[in-house]
């Protein structure tokens, strides 16, 4: 008898090869059709025993699809189980990254004073994206070679990618000051 | 021993009875209880044909409260007892309710429990026992019109709603003896009711702006899966405000001293900028008047409102939620292009003022094809009908989110999210903590809610104890904080310790929720009203659970026998006989027991049967895809 094992990897959970080429619209789907088989409203008049198992498994593959379908949380996760560990104190940043980062941080702290705020917030969020983007596509050629040299390189730009993130929740604060509409 | 009839697998035991099941609209101005008959979804009429109840509970010297229509004529000349919009108060604390600016309308009074309560000549009442009694007058109503007892009912909640007010909506329920399916959120119940599952797929917003709250839920159809994408609202701001801010200006325009006029003459003078708020919404003007009761030197004060300025005094309101929508749509991760239409619920979405500046933020022709009072209940109704069991190869599903981030405190007063919003339930997740000082043994757990970084800016929810760590270093204890929210968004925290096993787990009690003790006291008090014998429904209560399980584990077997071992199934089959024979006597902690074994006995089956039905869920989907 072939059973999911929930305990494995989250990829199981949808019967994807463990890799970080996902296609979004087969795992959605795929999350789709798992949820419909075990979500609490499929069994709201079944037994407890069953209704908090069926709370168990889809809060599971709620999890699973939560960190495959984005780049970042999918790229840490599989560092993660090729035992990479990410919260290392070493901050090691390449001196050009550093310089980016503060650039970025100036003129986001220099928002306010500009003539068109909103605007102006607009223009870095772009910019902050397009570095993302970037960064996922090397993280993904990374993580394919996936030699020892290469994950550590993956390691850096996962841990990099985390900062614009951060950034980008700045952003959002920031548009949420300016813009009582 | 008579032979057991067993049903098609996933069905329920007799497919044919048609279970009795009611949605619930539990609103701040108004609620209303809906169901489908004959594959038609209704709203209930009282005797009189009114459809909607008026969410006013008047509590008298002697005899039962009064609900509704009859409560709300006393709204003038009884203001103190008779309770209005108390869903703003649901859930919250004294310090949270007095910032609403509302307390002058009622007398709070701080007592023991950590619920505020109002006085009343009937006494102190929690506002969780004033919104049983609305749902009890529901039950009654559909209970009546139906014929028979509500199998289980769906109530929606905004979306909005933190923990706190879940919970006490929940407890509301039990207090008024209803068996609650799910708590829905209401602008995914209106999403239901648009049937927009009917080949409509794409990303579609629902803006629903009601008495007292604001939702907005932007939600992703595809093949009958609605899965919201994001929620974001405000538990206090709704049609109230904008009646509370034209009462100014009437009390400014006939130059009233504000902190002069008497409670009735308040509700009066609200009560008359409502009527010219409704009234607005068809003309450019409408003449006003203070009539007697709120002016005490009885001299009538006269004015003229218009459109234009209605439009100025509620336009900083309506834009407070389209800052919202912005958030909403940002979390989302979405363009307005991507819109393919906006639904309008909630009675305050009949201003065309509201239509108009929500039209153009979201660049579409807002949706008003359904009565926005009625939509949500209707589609509580359709969703209770499911979960109910009536439609058992239905293919809807309803994937909706936590509004606010929940997250505990960490050193230093900060928060640490857990969750954050907008994030799919049922959902759990763990976070290692560890100790703070050397020999270390216990550790508070403080649980809040909320987006704000310092935990007194946000809500807390709960506070706990893990106790009897063995004696460590600082830092090198392992502690694991495990939140789970579930389908209706209620959390509970479990903490361990992962060295020594040391475990605690709290089903999170709001800080402003009543405790256990003083629900089952209310319940004793009501049944004693009622003259309902507490033991017999207590009985009745677990044979429906037996009955339930009984059923279950039978078509589950039928089904799938074959994943068990033959000790399984002879454990299994030697519980159900006990069941059985305990589900006809009258000892209701005896069938308990029974229930339990049999769950122990089935579980590992159960489980196994879950993980083959998403495994086939998987293998269909391959034939699908390729």
């Amino acid at each position: 008898m072939q059973t999911v094992d929930l305990s494995s990897s989250f990829f199981a959970v949808f019967d994807l090869p463990v890799s970080f080429d996902v296609d979004l619209g087969v795992l959605s789907a795929r999350y789709r059709e798992a949820q419909r088989a075990v979500h609490p409203d499929k069994f709201a008049h079944a037994p407890e025993a069953e209704r908090r198992l069926s709370v168990q498994m889809a809060a599971r593959i709620n999890e699973a699809y939560q960190v495959l379908k984005d780049p970042l949380s999918r790229g840490r996760y599989l560092l993660e189980l090729q035992g990479v560990a990410l919260d290392d104190a070493d901050t090691a940043f390449d001196a050009a990254f550093l310089m980016e980062q503060m650039e970025l941080r100036e003129r986001l702290a220099d928002v306010k004073n500009s003539t068109d705020p909103v605007r102006q917030l607009h223009i870095i969020a772009d910019d902050i994206a397009v570095h993302g983007e970037l960064l996922i596509t090397q993280l993904a050629s990374l993580l394919a070679e996936a030699s020892a040299e290469s994950l550590q390189q993956a390691r850096d730009v996962t841990r990099k990618l985390q900062f614009f993130r951060r950034l980008n929740e700045e952003v959002e604060t920031l548009e949420d000051e300016l813009g009582d509409y | 021993m008579a032979l057991l009839q067993i049903s098609e697998p996933g069905q329920a035991a007799a497919p044919h009875q048609h279970k009795l099941a009611a949605g619930i609209d539990l609103g701040t101005t108004n609620s209303l209880v809906a169901t489908v008959r004959s594959g038609k979804v209704e709203t209930l009429p009282d005797a009189q044909g009114r459809h909607l109840l008026p969410s006013v509970v008047r509590y008298r010297e002697m005899g039962a409260p009064q609900v509704g229509a009859i409560a709300k004529q006393s709204a003038i000349s009884d203001p103190r007892n008779t309770i209005s919009s108390v869903k703003r108060y649901v859930g919250r604390g004294l310090a949270d309710i007095c910032k609403g600016c509302s307390c002058s309308e009622y007398e709070f009074v701080d007592s023991d429990s950590s619920v505020p309560r109002i006085r009343t000549v009937a006494g102190d009442i929690s506002p969780v026992e004033v919104s049983a009694e609305i749902l009890k007058n529901l039950k009654q109503r559909a209970e009546e019109t139906l014929g028979g007892e509500l199998t289980g009912v769906v109530i929606t909640v905004p979306a909005y709603f933190d923990d706190a007010q879940r919970q006490s909506t929940k407890d509301a329920a039990q207090l008024a003896g209803l068996q609650v399916l799910r708590l829905l959120n209401e602008p995914t119940a209106a999403a239901v009711a648009y049937g927009l599952d009917k080949g409509s797929e794409g990303v579609h917003v629902v803006y629903d702006l009601g008495g007292g709250t604001f939702d907005i839920s932007i939600l992703r159809l595809n093949r009958g899966v609605f899965e919201v994408m994001s929620t974001a609202g405000n538990t206090a701001l709704g049609g109230d405000d904008f009646d509370r801010i034209i009462a100014q200006w009437l009390i400014q325009q006939a130059g009233l001293d504000p902190s002069a006029l008497s409670a009735g003459q308040m509700r009066a003078i609200l009560l008359e900028a409502c009527r010219a708020k409704e009234a607005l919404s068809d003309t450019e003007a409408v003449n006003v008047f203070l009539s007697d009761d709120a002016v005490a030197d009885s001299s009538v004060w006269r004015g003229e409102l218009t459109r234009t300025r209605l439009n100025e005094l509620i336009d900083p309101l309506i834009k407070k939620t389209l800052s919202s929508c912005r958030r909403a749509l940002r979390d989302a991760g979405i363009d307005v292009d991507e819109i393919e239409d906006v639904v309008m619920v909630g009675g305050s979405t009949r201003s065309p003022r509201v239509r108009e500046l929500v039209g153009d933020f979201f660049h579409c022709e807002p949706m008003v094809d359904i009565d926005p009072d009625k939509v949500v209940a209707a589609g509580a109704a359709i969703q209770a009908d499911i979960l109910v069991g009536n439609k058992p190869d239905d293919e809807m599903l309803l994937l909706d989110v936590i509004p606010l981030s929940l997250g505990i405190e960490t050193m230093g007063g900060l928060v640490e999210k857990i969750i954050s919003r907008n994030t799919t339930i049922p959902s759990a997740k763990a976070q290692d903590f560890t100790t703070f000082k050397d020999g270390q043994t216990a550790l508070a757990v403080h649980v809040v809610q909320g987006e704000r970084e310092l935990v007194s800016d946000c809500r807390s929810l709960a506070r706990f104890e893990l106790r009897g760590i063995p004696p460590m270093v600082a830092g090198s204890a392992r502690i694991r904080v495990t939140f789970q929210v579930d389908a209706d968004g209620l959390l509970s925290v479990t903490a361990r310790e992962q060295i020594s096993g040391v475990e605690s787990t709290v089903q999170v009690k709001p800080s402003f929720g009543l405790t256990d003790g003083e629900i089952e006291t209310m319940l004793r008090e009501s049944m004693s009203h009622a003259k309902e014998d507490i033991v017999a429904r207590m009985l009745r209560e677990q044979q429906v659970e037996a009955d339930r399980i009984l059923e279950s584990v039978a078509s589950a077997i039928t089904a799938d026998a074959a994943l068990l071992t033959d000790v399984e199934r002879t454990q299994i089959d030697i519980a159900l006989a006990e069941l059985r024979k305990m589900r006809d006597g009258d000892d209701p902690q005896k069938i308990k027991s029974a229930i339990e074994a049999l769950n122990a006995a089935s579980t590992d089956f159960a489980a196994r049967r879950m993980d083959a039905s998403i495994q086939s869920a998987m293998t269909g989907h391959k034939v699908d895809e390729f």
